[in-house]
């Protein structure tokens, strides 16, 4: 890229700015965020291919809705990262507290710290992987997508989850209601490879644990009426 | 919603900064909870001076010089009254039991906020940059101070049901968040003799804390205790004269985020009351675990 980067500093522009800038039509390039002090909403909504490095800890929201941009957060990030982020990349060099990757449809979510509870919670699509652990309650619910957690998972791991694939290096305190151990085949190993790959990480996929769904909660059971 | 800011200071050249620290923290918070607030300050010379029993008494209906005579003549002493917006800080040489008694005898409709020997207590109704100016937050000195901002969900917004608790002397609780069986759990402690001032939900976790402490449990137990006593979503952040401590509970859908450097250890519902902090750069940041209990206490720092 050979423009120089636009830089916007949140202790001087106000974040509705900063945002209806990247919110324009036809923007590209680098764009770079200073001082974002934990605020709310950074970067939201981006719909353009455009890469946006943010240089500080930001708070809820980060990122949310992303489509196409590549967004970079050196910090933490609060509650809501990525929250149903479409396509595109989204990486937090540090923690991301509750709910990141939230509903996400399509794209990539790379937290190299660890996330909080209910990460992936209701996944649709996008593909997740955590450097660290994840807390209670993560991929409840996970209809679509893939999970990669190179720590330890918290309780009720993947509890009602559906189609999204788990992919857990270290312990798992608990699993959720119809989540189960399922067999690494080849094609899991090529696939966590691709992952691992796609975020930077090196590990040996083998020394990697697969969950998923045991489909026991897919149909009625006549014992369940009332 | 509310926010919830506490700031524990480990280096004492940072103690006259506690004020303005604080202050920081809480207007931050302010977007979580902007009906009314209230603080603790623990150390502030005028605020609770030293050698003295300090009491919060709120909504007294009388003047400070009325105050002073009156609770004069009843300790036969020389009473201090300093008027903060709502809050009298009423300093006497004697005890924080003598001086709480002579205070509920003198006044028995007002709202004690709190009472001990190193901690002023401030509550107020509006909004925390408002009431931080009215109070004159920004001049207060210490080595450990808590706030709360408040967005009303279940009882009135009153000085009553603002935060801190501070029910037991030097004792102090924050909490975002709202129990659920809190109605059993104050029948049961009524029944073991505790009296309530309102039908807060908080203020029967106060309760609770300070009758576990009172009956020799440390901090850590006490929240422990309360973490398989009570149901209901919390972010608690408990202080008394040397320690500082935050738990919260299993579900922890309440945000929690803790900073720690050599010269202090700060804890808020989100990190922006957090960014201003003097070495903020540098600190481990961490957001804790579910029905963990940290604490801190002042004889672990080293002199």
């Amino acid at each position: 890229m050979s423009d120089a980067p636009t830089t916007f500093d949140l202790s001087t522009v106000s974040l509705r700015d900063v945002n209806g800038a990247l919110h324009a039509d036809g923007i590209d390039g680098q764009f770079v965020i200073t001082n974002p002090q934990g605020a709310h909403n950074v970067a939201v909504g981006v719909n353009s291919p455009v890469e946006i490095i943010v240089h500080g800890h930001v708070g809820y929201y980060a990122a949310g809705m992303n489509q196409k941009a590549e967004i970079t957060v050196n910090g933490n990030a609060g509650q809501g990262l990525a929250e149903n982020m479409m396509s595109g990349v989204v990486h937090v060099t540090g923690d991301a507290s509750q709910s990141a990757g939230a509903t996400g449809r399509g794209g990539l979510l790379v937290i190299d710290g660890n996330a909080a509870a209910r990460c992936g919670i209701s996944l649709k699509g996008l593909d997740i992987v955590v450097g660290g652990s994840v807390g209670h309650m993560s991929a409840f619910m996970a209809q679509k997508g893939r999970i990669v957690i190179r720590g330890d998972a918290g309780d009720a791991l993947g509890d009602s989850i559906y189609e999204a694939r788990l992919y857990v290096r270290g312990e798992v305190k608990s699993l959720g209601a119809d989540c189960i151990e399922k067999p690494m085949e080849a094609e899991h190993l090529e696939e966590l490879a691709g992952l691992l790959k796609a975020a930077g990480y090196d590990d040996d996929p083998a020394t990697y644990r697969r969950y998923g769904s045991a489909r026991n909660l897919y149909h009625f059971q006549a014992h369940n009426s009332y | 919603m509310c926010g919830i800011v506490g700031l524990h200071l480990r280096n004492p050249e940072l103690y006259p900064r506690l004020g303005e620290l604080l202050a920081g923290m809480l207007t931050a918070m302010e977007a979580r909870g902007a009906d009314s607030a209230g603080i603790a300050v623990y150390g502030d010379p005028q605020w609770s001076p030293p050698g003295q029993s300090t009491i919060s008494l709120i909504d007294v209906g009388e003047s400070p010089e009325q105050v002073t005579e009156a609770l004069g003549a009843r300790l036969d002493t020389e009473i201090t009254v300093i008027a903060r917006d709502v809050t009298y800080l009423v300093s006497a040489p004697t005890t924080p039991e003598a001086l709480l008694a002579a205070a509920k005898a003198v006044y028995p409709d007002a709202l004690v906020g709190g009472f001990g020997t190193d901690v002023a207590v401030l509550k107020g109704v509006g909004t925390p940059t408002s009431l931080v100016e009215n109070w004159g937050l920004v001049g207060a000195s210490g080595w450990q101070g808590v706030g709360h901002t408040r967005m009303a969900t279940e009882s009135a917004v009153t000085p009553s049901g603002a935060h801190p608790y501070a029910v037991g002397p030097d004792q102090c609780l924050v909490h975002n968040g709202s129990f659920a069986n809190h109605a059993g759990i104050r029948r049961d402690l009524r029944a073991a003799g505790v009296e309530f001032d309102s039908e807060n939900d908080t203020e029967v976790g106060a309760r609770f804390v300070a009758h576990e402490l009172a009956a020799g449990s440390d901090v850590e137990q006490a929240l422990t205790d309360l973490t398989t006593t009570f149901d209901g979503f919390y972010t608690l952040l408990v202080s008394n004269s040397d320690s500082f401590a935050v738990v919260r509970d299993a579900i922890a859908c309440k945000p929690a985020v803790i900073a720690e450097t050599a010269d202090w250890v700060a804890m808020a519902s989100e990190f922006r009351a957090l960014a201003h902090l003097p070495g903020i750069d540098d600190a481990r940041i961490w957001e804790p675990e579910p029905e963990v209990v940290y604490a801190w206490s002042r004889e672990a720092v080293p002199a």
